[in-house]
């Protein structure tokens, strides 16, 4: 039978970063998916941190899991409240717009 | 001792613990406590600035086991943040209460955005690293949403957010890909494994180079300055005089001693990818400020361009680079402040005008304003003998030492450039004719800042070696020799 090992891991985490990457980019539609995103890159960075803790056979990287866990909450909350007073003041999330300024 | 050297850290603990304070006496005082709030965090980041003085050791010490780092190259960074974060808050308190914003949040986010700042520049591993720069970060998008009612600064926090989250994201991953490569995430131990290594394996590369993207998204480095304009624009403007300074210097501090410390054995790797960052911030910066007809958008791109040449210095990959992006940095941040506290104070009948064409005739109906402005602007373009040409000096000169002269010579024609859209500014204040005076008295804090910023850039030449030296005193700790 197959033996999952660290590559596999590897893999799954990069395959959650690209499409956390474009989710961001090709998005058009709404900020939420924006939002989830984020916790999808976060979220793949755990999975390496907590494969790579397992192969090295050290503690450190399930420890910076934990605080990335914690800062992602912190940062979604950040990320909703502005969200809300942006639809407060303009009626709508999607992001095309989000134009008011051109950059 | 279950922690040791926990002096070293003794100013960060002092304003996590003033921070929370000033937050309880904003909460048990209600509603009008923004101007005591506001004046007791000034008092907070200038005793903090004196204490990281007071304690700073001569040599690296490190403290809660390897996290935390305090030398003589943070003490340097900590110092400007520190001030520049207090001449922040000072810039807001007049703006604030005209325009009916007063809140006390909005200086205790301040007094923790420099906590984290100072967290980061201190950092000794890479959690650290990325606790202080969250930390920082989530204070700014709260600030720059801070006017809540306003369509543009909610959408610049919105940008701000989506960009920066991204940006720590991909600094994240990298910071997992050099744990599993390296096995450490000590910069000690990243140090001694990665000097005189043969060739680093790819996944650690990829994972620098993502680590890379995170900073320059933080420091604003094309092609990762897309937020810049729309933020610095979309932001209360004592807000973006303090994006501006305080975080760019933090984050440009961060950039140097990352690079020069953990991954100081990979300068090959990393030299070529801050040559790109360089010339495209330097290009751009340069390039797309002409167009602009918004003072802050102006500011945004000049900032790029200034990041452009700090990044110069970083290139050459020498202590002298090192020390001449934090003579540049801090000569910027001066320029900067005293460049804002002019933009705050073009006020027509009392509310805020942002159009360059506003400033038409102000040598006439406010010549002092008109010479500061003069003297801010003559000192970005680089011009002798004001301050922002002997930190553009000291950068070319290291670049050309480490044989990068096609560096220093893309910096010097886009400077050029760069020149024609500060003399703008210069010509429409002095020889345009006047349509509606901007009003005469802009207040005594925005003047004083003006005033103290504008003498520290003309006499600058008087005493170089005053900065020159504490920034070669920094680096010397920083690389240990």
């Amino acid at each position: 039978m197959w033996e999952i090992g660290l590559a596999h891991y590897l893999t799954v985490a990069a395959i959650l970063f690209t499409i956390g990457i474009f989710g961001i980019f090709l998005n058009r539609k709404n900020v939420i998916i924006i939002l989830m995103s984020v916790e999808l890159i976060l979220l793949a960075v755990n999975i390496n941190l907590v494969a790579f803790s397992w192969a090295l056979k050290d503690l450190v990287g399930q420890i910076f899991a934990m605080f990335v866990l914690t800062v992602a909450a912190a940062e979604a909350a950040i990320g909703l409240a502005i969200l809300v007073i942006y639809f407060r003041n303009r009626g709508s999330i999607a992001v095309e717009d989000v134009n008011v300024m051109k950059g | 001792m279950i922690l040791p050297n926990l002096e070293y850290a003794a100013s960060e603990m002092f304003v996590a613990v003033a921070a929370m304070v000033l937050l309880m006496i904003g909460v048990f005082r209600g509603e009008g406590s923004a101007r005591l709030v506001s004046a007791l965090s000034i008092l907070v980041l200038a005793a903090a600035a004196a204490i990281t003085v007071w304690m700073s050791p001569g040599e690296s010490r490190m403290a809660f086991a390897g996290m935390f780092v305090s030398n003589g190259y943070t003490t340097f960074l900590k110092v400007g943040i520190l001030l520049a974060s207090a001449v922040g808050i000072v810039l807001s308190v007049g703006y604030n209460a005209r325009e009916a914003i007063e809140r006390f949040e909005y200086p205790v986010l301040i007094v923790l955005a420099a906590l984290g700042m100072m967290v980061m520049v201190s950092a000794g591993d890479l959690l650290s690293l990325y606790i202080g720069l969250e930390l920082q970060s989530l204070s700014l998008y709260v600030i720059a949403a801070i006017r809540r009612d306003s369509v543009k600064s909610s959408e610049a926090g919105l940008k701000y957010f989506v960009l920066g989250a991204l940006a720590s994201g991909m600094l994240l991953f990298g910071a997992s890909l050099v744990y599993g490569f390296a096995g450490t995430t000590a910069f000690a131990g990243l140090a001694a494994q990665l000097t005189g290594a043969s060739a680093p394996s790819v996944g650690l590369v990829v994972g620098l180079v993502l680590v890379m993207v995170g900073l320059a998204f933080k420091v604003s480095a094309v092609p990762f300055h897309m937020w810049t304009p729309d933020v610095y624009e979309g932001a209360p403007t004592p807000v973006t005089a303090f994006f501006a300074a305080a975080p760019k210097l933090a984050a440009m501090g961060l950039f140097v001693s990352v690079l020069a410390g953990p991954f100081g054995g990979l300068v090959k790797q990393w030299s070529q990818i801050v040559i790109v960052l360089a010339i495209a911030s330097m290009v751009l910066g340069a390039f797309a400020a002409i167009a602009q007809t918004n003072i802050k958008r102006l500011m945004a791109y000049s900032s790029i361009g200034h990041i452009g040449y700090a990044l110069v210095g970083l290139a050459s990959g020498t202590k002298d680079g090192y020390s001449a992006v934090l003579v540049y940095m801090a000569i910027y941040i001066v320029m900067t402040l005293g460049a804002f506290a002019v933009i705050l104070a073009m006020q027509r009948s009392g509310r805020m005008v942002e159009e360059i064409g506003d400033l038409t005739g102000l040598s006439r109906t406010n010549p002092l304003m008109a010479a500061m402005m003069l003297i801010f602007m003559f000192s970005m373009a680089g011009i002798p003998p004001l301050a922002g040409f002997y930190a553009k000096l000291y950068v070319f000169l290291a670049a050309v030492e480490a044989e990068l002269y096609f560096l220093a010579v893309i910096g010097l024609v886009t400077s050029v450039v760069g020149a024609y859209y500060y003399i703008r500014i210069v010509k429409v204040m002095y020889f345009d004719e006047p349509e509606d005076a901007l009003d005469p008295r802009p207040g005594r804090d925005l003047g004083a800042i003006q005033f103290v910023a504008g003498m520290a850039t003309l006499l600058f030449f008087l005493f170089p070696s005053l900065l020159v030296g504490a920034a070669d005193t920094a680096v010397f700790s920083l690389t240990g020799g």
